[in-house]
């Protein structure tokens, strides 16, 4: 752990304005935003841990829990929510027994609602890790969940 | 450019050094605007919207914070017309319903004829806290520690420590407690030992070697020591008996 | 990849050389692939092209290019074929070998694959689409001309040409004047005039500055800059090397949305090239010009987009706005002068450099010139990304571009600048759509959200939507805004559940007017704007949920409930769909049967039932 916060840290030149990208690269590292590598980065970059937090706290793409093998974003955004993107996103929720920000039992999947992916004429959308599937009904939900 | 401006305040005009911010010379000039983010030991904020005025600039009216607003030449503030009352009067009844049982904004609310939030009572939050961010603020920039910090953010933005746990780099000074408008801050000094509740510590309380009085925790004491390079022992004693 | 470009001359020569090689007089293919494509499986389908295309050895016959957005994501995927401007829809990987023996190796065009128009029939020619008609794609048009991976496809279609005749012809004032004279207004959502901005930033004190370009378009439903920035990256890092030369700066920013994982790849891979090339970095094609880029991605914070706020965020602090009473081209970006452009508004620089302000300001009309790229979604049947010149009239764009309301329903409203705009009724459809048209009527340009809704959808629910993302995206610092939407929130909610009492609709105007004047930054101030206006134009609506406890629309849980209706063949669809076995079956040709009490009422039936059987009341 130590090294991949150094390596990382070294790649942007302990530059402390880079902090988002540095927490994002440490969540691409190991999936959310563990505590120890929080702290660890604190004293790389000489930045109060409070500081550290309330970044990490502030912006959604952040988590400070572990995720899910797969994460599952289901788009509440305007274009996919007039075309029942909610509807969608409890359907998820009943199928996956999980709220939204959770992770099943099985460790499985994560399911985190965005706003917009940048592809709303499409809409509603769901991604699953890279994949985008689109014009979304509740009856689609449960043969996409089965090819995870 | 001059260094001083001419402005009017509530009709009556003033002069005043450029740089500063309507508040400061309103109240260098005695006249009261509610503050509650406002402290002058701390860069202004913005965040309670407590201290509204409206000001004229050409032919231009708005609405802006006077904590923050630098003053000058010309302007025309106003800080009690109907639309400044009116905003306030709205700011005091969200506050109100967020602390519905807070002292202070109960008696500010009251001040302005608030005595009841507008909202469904099912709604009303028992909240002491108004996320004005002084305490935070205090501790950066004046204390220089960074202990807490304000974590999330809209509604559920609040001042806390690190992943909500134990302030680990708190060193009990209070400052905190001391800045808060509200009275969110619950600390006590009991039995030689200081409790922050809301940031989860307790420190040791310094006893005094002379007179025997608990005067400051060691935490505190040691942080200014190193700070100014005194030392060691230097605050065995009180600053009563030195 | 070419090498070093040191002059203006070694720039032309490269781009004479790249521009034969395009004209050379094969046939080429564009494959969208853009991020809206990708649903529908262009991924496939542009693996399936290159390998039949491998398999058949074919490539030097074939210009086969992979692009960004086309714009009529509707029918993706999508490809356009040269000579004949034709245009292919619903591409699927079965179709690709025909496409590539027919029409690629042998001129034949496959009329399946044409668009259909039910009046005209199969259309051939991309222009002759209703679709791309009234538009004018002065900007969006060059996506499918280059694959935004490749620098030489742009400098291709006379690419950086603008940066250096701006660099080696212009002065920076000249520039300035030029960019005011084209009357270009910033497209991020205020519209305040770029030349102006430009000038203060270059007239601010201070020897360091900095240009930024906002791609972080927060507004939830638009994805016109992620289709400009993604399709066309060059374009916009050309504008803003030029706005850069202009204000003085050396340092850039550019500013990407996290959840645009395209836009970001391409965007760095448009740095690393322009500055491989020597059109950014050091001595600038040798004028001696100066500037760097730096990619900063967001974190996901709608408040993100605001300028004070991104520039904190860029400082590496919470994204946090604070007053701006001292603008930030005076003292921004650690506190010195910066200026912030959208995406699409540093895209339109090149242009006006190209082709002068004249040519710029004759588009659109005075006060609002050139074009707006919108994201056409929601009800429509088109739904894409259209552009079209300043002060067209909203109908033009959703019926004549956009084809008008999906399945024969009724239109209700079209929803424009996102959280901070307002939902426009009908009786607004002839509304000339510019930034001062619409923020007249309640609304905003935004960044270029159209968001279409029809007689299913509940405009106190929309309001209600739009309050829930703005109470979760506030930064939460000011108390009318963090406060403020929560309570406004929680009023619709009420009204929404059939709670509602008549005062509520005074209580909701007097707090939108507090946060108009009390909020700190123009996110809280402009959030009560889709609950004024849809109490303003639709107010049955809300009188019908409050009085009448109904929902019209039939969107209002607490207000409706399903029923099936007697034309029910009892087929059973629904029954094994319902996620509550609250269907039972009865025997064919009977109608199913519906336990209230066990219905959730999460619109299973009622999407999947063939018949309209399934009723809402
Ligand atoms: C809450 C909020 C969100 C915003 N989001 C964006 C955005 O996503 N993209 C954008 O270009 N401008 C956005 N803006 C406007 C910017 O503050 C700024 O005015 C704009 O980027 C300036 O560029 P322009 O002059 O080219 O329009 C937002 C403003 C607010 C208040
Ligand atoms: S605890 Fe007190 S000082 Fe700190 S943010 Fe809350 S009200 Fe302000
Ligand atoms: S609103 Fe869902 S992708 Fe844009
Ligand atoms: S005192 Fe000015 S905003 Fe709080
Ligand atoms: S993304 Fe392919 S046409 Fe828009």
């Amino acid at each position: 752990m130590k090294d991949k916060v150094s390596e990382i840290v070294k790649k942007y030149n302990k530059d402390k304005s880079q902090l988002v990208s540095i927490l994002q690269d440490i969540q691409a590292e190991y999936n959310y935003l563990p505590r120890e590598a929080l702290n660890k980065l604190s004293k790389k970059l000489d930045i109060p841990q409070s500081q550290i937090y309330s970044m990490a706290t502030f912006f959604r793409a952040f988590s400070l829990k572990p995720r899910g093998k797969h994460i599952i974003n289901v788009c509440l955004g305007t274009a996919c929510h007039v075309r029942g993107g909610e509807l969608i996103a409890e359907s998820l929720e009943r199928q996956l027994n999980v709220k939204r920000g959770g992770t099943t039992a099985d460790g499985k999947f994560t399911l985190e609602s965005v706003n917009c992916m940048g592809c709303c004429a499409t809409g509603p959308v769901v991604k699953i890790d890279e994949e985008y599937f689109g014009h979304m009904t509740n009856d689609k939900v449960e043969p996409m969940l089965k090819k995870y | 450019m001059s260094e001083t401006v001419t402005l009017t305040i509530d009709g009556k005009k003033y002069t005043a050094e450029r740089g500063r911010t309507v508040l400061q010379v309103a109240t260098d000039n005695g006249i009261r605007i509610p503050t509650l983010c406002h402290n002058e030991a701390i860069e202004p904020y913005g965040a309670c919207r407590l201290c509204v005025v409206e000001v004229t600039r050409g032919s231009r009216t708005r609405i802006v914070t006077s904590c923050l607003y630098p003053v000058e030449e010309g302007l025309i503030v106003q800080t009690a017309s109907d639309r400044v009352i009116r905003n306030r009067k709205m700011l005091l009844d969200l506050l109100l319903a967020r602390c519905s049982e807070n002292e202070v904004i109960k008696n500010l609310a009251a001040e302005y004829g608030v005595t009841q939030p507008s909202f469904r009572q099912e709604y009303w939050e028992k909240n002491d806290c108004i996320v004005c961010g002084l305490c935070v603020r205090a501790c950066e920039q004046v204390v220089g520690v960074s202990a807490i910090s304000l974590v999330n953010r809209g509604i559920s933005k609040e001042p806390a420590p690190p992943f909500l746990e134990k302030a680990t780099d708190c060193i009990g000074c209070g400052s905190c407690y001391y800045v808060c408008p509200t009275h969110a801050i619950k600390m006590e000094d009991k039995n030689g030992v200081r409790r922050i509740h809301n940031w989860k510590v307790e420190f040791k309380l310094k006893k005094c070697s002379k007179c025997g009085i608990y005067w400051a925790p060691e935490a505190q004491l040691e942080y200014i020591r190193r700070k100014a390079d005194l030392p060691v022992g230097f605050f065995d004693i009180c600053p009563n008996c030195r | 990849m070419p090498s070093k470009l040191k002059s203006p001359k070694a720039l032309e020569a490269l781009q004479k050389k790249l521009g034969k090689v395009a004209d050379a007089g094969k046939v080429s293919i564009s494959v969208c692939n853009g991020t809206a494509c990708r649903p529908y499986g262009s991924n496939p389908v542009v693996e399936a092209f290159k390998t039949e295309i491998e398999k058949r050895g074919v490539a030097d016959k074939i210009d086969f290019r992979i692009t960004g957005c086309h714009g009529f994501c509707e029918r993706g995927p999508v490809a356009l074929i040269q000579p004949g401007n034709i245009f292919y829809q619903k591409i699927q990987v079965d179709d690709i070998p025909e496409i590539v023996e027919k029409t690629l190796l042998n001129r034949i065009v496959i009329e399946r694959l044409l668009f259909k128009n039910d009046s005209v029939g199969n259309i051939q020619a991309q222009v002759d689409i209703p679709f791309y008609k009234k538009q004018q794609r002065i900007i969006l048009g060059n996506n499918v001309k280059i694959d935004p991976t490749s620098i030489e496809d742009y400098i291709a279609i006379g690419g950086y040409s603008a940066l250096s005749k701006s660099l080696f012809e212009l002065k920076p004032e000249q520039i300035i004047d030029m960019v005011k004279a084209s009357g270009l207004r910033g497209r991020g959502g205020g519209g305040f005039p770029t030349g102006a901005k430009w000038e203060s930033c270059r007239n601010a004190h201070g020897d360091i500055k900095y240009v930024i370009v906002n791609a972080d378009e927060g507004d939830p439903g638009a994805y016109a800059n992620e289709g400009l920035l993604s399709g066309n990256p060059h374009s916009v890092l050309e504008g803003l090397i030029i706005g850069a030369y202009a204000i003085g700066a050396h340092q850039g920013y550019i500013y990407v949305r996290n959840e645009y994982p395209l836009a970001l790849k391409n965007i760095t891979i448009a740095m690393q090239q322009a500055e491989k090339l020597g059109l950014l970095g050091k001595d600038i094609l040798g004028s001696g010009f100066d500037f760097n880029v730096r990619i900063n991605r967001g974190g996901g914070a709608f408040v993100c987009g605001e300028s004070t706020a991104l520039m904190a965020s860029l400082e590496g602090k919470p994204g946090e706005p604070r007053a701006k009473y001292i603008h930030t081209v005076e003292k921004g970006l650690w506190e010195r002068p910066s200026d912030l452009n959208n995406v699409e508004t540093w895209a339109n620089i090149p242009l006006i450099i190209n082709n002068g302000p004249e040519w710029f300001s004759a588009i659109g009309s005075s006060g609002n010139t050139g074009t707006k790229i919108f994201s056409l979604t929601g009800k429509v049947n088109n739904t894409g990304l259209v552009e079209v010149p300043l002060g067209i009239k909203l109908r033009d764009i959703i019926f004549d571009i956009g084809g008008g309301i999906r399945d024969g329903k009724k239109f209700k409203a079209v929803q424009t600048g996102g959280p901070s705009g307002g939902c426009l009724p009908e009786s607004m459809l002839d509304l000339p759509v510019n930034f001062d048209e619409l923020t007249k009527a309640g609304s905003m340009m935004g960044s270029g959200g159209m968001i279409v809704m029809d007689e299913d959808n509940c405009m106190v629910d929309v309001a209600r939507y739009f309050l829930t993302f703005l109470e979760e995206e506030s930064c939460g610092k000011c108390v009318p805004c963090r406060e403020g939407i929560k309570r406004m929130r929680q009023i619709l909610n009420d009204i929404c559940d059939g709670k509602g009492q008549e005062s509520d609709i005074d209580l909701l105007k007097e707090l939108g007017a507090h946060l108009q004047d009390s909020a700190l930054c123009a996110l809280g101030s402009s959030a009560p704007n889709p609950v004024l206006t849809t109490i303003n134009y639709f107010h049955d609506e809300y009188m019908a949920h409050i009085r009448d406890k109904k929902c019209p629309a039939g969107v209002c849980k607490a207000l409706i409930h399903f029923y099936i209706k007697d034309n029910c063949p009892g087929c059973g669809l629904c029954v094994k769909a319902c996620p509550t076995n609250a269907i039972t079956f009865v025997e064919k040709r009977k109608p199913v049967i519906l336990d209230q009490s066990k219905c959730i009422k999460c619109r299973t039936c009622y999407d999947i039932c063939k018949m309209g059987a399934v009723g809402i009341e």
